[in-house]
């Protein structure tokens, strides 16, 4: 009994947490979608998410680019291979790199600060507060982050693209001696729409997947500076672990065959 | 002698207004696990009377406000404002609801990412859908009133100092010209010379709103400042009510332990030793 007692007791923790999350999911969807909307918020939280993290994504965009080149330069050259190296590049950016390492660095940057912001609000009483003025917590702090998340992070994901095969670029032509022409050519000749899309699908999915655990950690944090704490941590380690987990699920739905 | 949770033992001081009362509780019960937080609590507040809740820290009357607001959903009993059962209303019907009620919270839970007077026609703006212009302009008044100069408006919260920001708390939960007020420990936190300015304030704000008033504390200067009637709650229940200046001749053992705030008596505080 003492052995089954735990493990009864995780499995109905995780079936409440589940519980709880897909309906704070639905809750926010349907409040994305009814009025009233505040479009002043949507538009701030666009530029909080999107301008703001283009300096943190298009460095990690670049350098993610460089060293993919100089990699597969070095395993490629083994095999007289190198010029599959724009191939390379720009297939493993658009499908994989861009998407998931610019939704893990916003889920860093805008995933922990929108936990820390919403759950202070909640431990010092200012959800209440919004309640009590007759203004839905859901329409007027959730909503907009989750619409400014959807839409703003394939847009950072398609400038990641472009400075991610710029990194690549610069690398093979400086310092592996390609030429710059055929570079771009094959780049351009390899390159397809699917790639790009399915990267983009991506984005916009990891985008709603980090602002929707920034949310629902802050909406659910409890006791005080610690339960904040609690909060961010629990928000971006669980928004990084289904931005990977879905990764794998989207990609097995645009390219399994 | 314990005067159990009759609906409103009357210690001879019955509620001067006839007719409904503006908001009347019946057994309200709100537990959170084990814990039992309200037992049945029965309570009316009769138009336009400021009544006040004490009761040690921890029984329960934060609570009992947000059961009222919908903030939290009780167990069990009824909740009725003006007679319209509260209860159980959600979206445009409690949104409807909430727009009677103005509340200074115990921080004052002023928004953070808002200037001082957008915090104040923060009611006026989303609540009612008031130009931006008018809310400003009703904003600033409102500010004159609890005696904030117009360059303290544009100030935001973090730079504002304990009582300033109780004021621009207090500001906000009168700029909808709300018929109820709710106040959460007013004077917690603050000096008692603040103390008994923003007392006064309250006092003032009420009046002139016309307003029904519910406040909690265990500020006992500020409790006879401030009320008409005081209840008190302990273990749950409502276990006395009557008119504040028969307070100190309640012949409750309850009440007379909590007003001159001895250790020893029937209330036991719940002290665990480590």
């Amino acid at each position: 009994m003492p052995i089954l007692q735990p493990i009864g007791r995780t499995f109905l923790t995780f079936l409440e947490a589940t519980g709880r999350l897909t309906l704070f999911t639905v809750l926010s969807l349907s409040h994305c979608l009814r009025p009233p909307f505040y479009p002043r918020l949507v538009y701030r939280q666009m530029v909080e998410i999107g301008y703001y993290s283009l300096p943190v994504v298009g460095l990690t965009a670049i350098f993610t680019g460089m060293v993919l080149a100089l990699q597969s330069y070095t395993g490629f050259a083994r095999f007289s291979a190198e010029s599959a190296i724009p191939n390379v590049v720009v297939v493993s950016i658009t499908r994989e790199l861009g998407p998931v390492l610019a939704g893990l660095m916003v889920a860093g940057r805008v995933g922990a600060s929108m936990a820390a912001e919403i759950g202070t609000m909640r431990v010092t009483e200012q959800i209440d507060a919004l309640d009590t003025l007759a203004t839905n917590p859901f329409k007027y702090l959730i909503a907009p982050r989750l619409i400014a998340g959807l839409t703003m992070l394939p847009i950072l994901v398609l400038i990641a693209d472009i400075i991610g095969v710029f990194g690549g670029y610069i690398v093979s032509t400086q310092k592996l001696g390609f030429n710059p022409v055929t570079y771009l050519t094959n780049t351009w000749d390899f390159i397809e729409v699917q790639d790009v899309v399915s990267g983009l699908v991506k984005a916009a999915v990891f985008g709603f997947l980090v602002t929707l655990m920034g949310c629902y950690h802050g909406y659910n944090s409890r006791g005080g500076a610690q339960g904040v704490g609690t909060a961010t941590t629990n928000a971006v380690v669980s928004a990084s672990i289904l931005i990977l987990s879905f990764n794998y699920f989207i990609t097995e739905l645009f390219f399994a065959r | 002698m314990k005067n159990g949770p009759a609906p409103q033992p009357s210690n001879g001081q019955a509620p001067a207004t006839t007719g409904v009362p503006k908001i009347a509780i019946r057994g309200l019960t709100k537990a959170f696990g084990d814990k039992v937080v309200l037992d049945g609590v029965d309570l009316d507040i009769a138009e336009g009377e400021s009544m006040l809740v004490i009761g040690g820290s921890g029984s329960g009357k934060s609570v009992l406000l947000k059961c009222i607001l919908g903030l939290l959903h009780p167990d069990a009993g009824s909740i009725e404002v003006d007679g319209e059962e509260v209860v159980g209303l959600y979206g445009e019907d409690l949104d409807r609801v909430r727009r009677k009620f103005g509340m200074l919270f115990q921080n004052a839970a002023l928004f953070d990412s808002l200037a001082v007077w957008e915090n104040v026609a923060f009611g006026l703006i989303q609540g009612q859908r008031m130009d931006r212009d008018e809310a400003h302009k009703i904003a600033i008044d409102r500010l004159g009133a609890v005696g904030l100069g117009e360059d303290v408006a544009l100030l935001m919260p973090a730079e504002l100092s304990g009582g300033m920001r109780k004021r621009v708390g207090l500001a906000r939960a009168i700029a909808t010209n709300p018929e109820i007020i709710f106040f959460d420990e007013p004077t917690t936190g603050l000096d008692p010379i603040m103390g008994d300015i923003i007392d006064r304030l309250i006092v003032k704000c009420v009046k002139e709103l016309g307003a029904t008033a519910l406040s909690i504390t265990h500020d006992m200067a500020s409790a006879r400042r401030i009320s008409d009637r005081v209840a008190m709650l302990y273990k749950g229940k409502i276990i006395w009510v009557g008119a504040t200046k028969e307070i100190d001749r309640s012949g409750n053992p309850y009440v007379d332990q909590f007003i001159h705030g001895h250790a020893e008596g029937p209330i036991q505080m719940q002290v665990r030793d480590f």
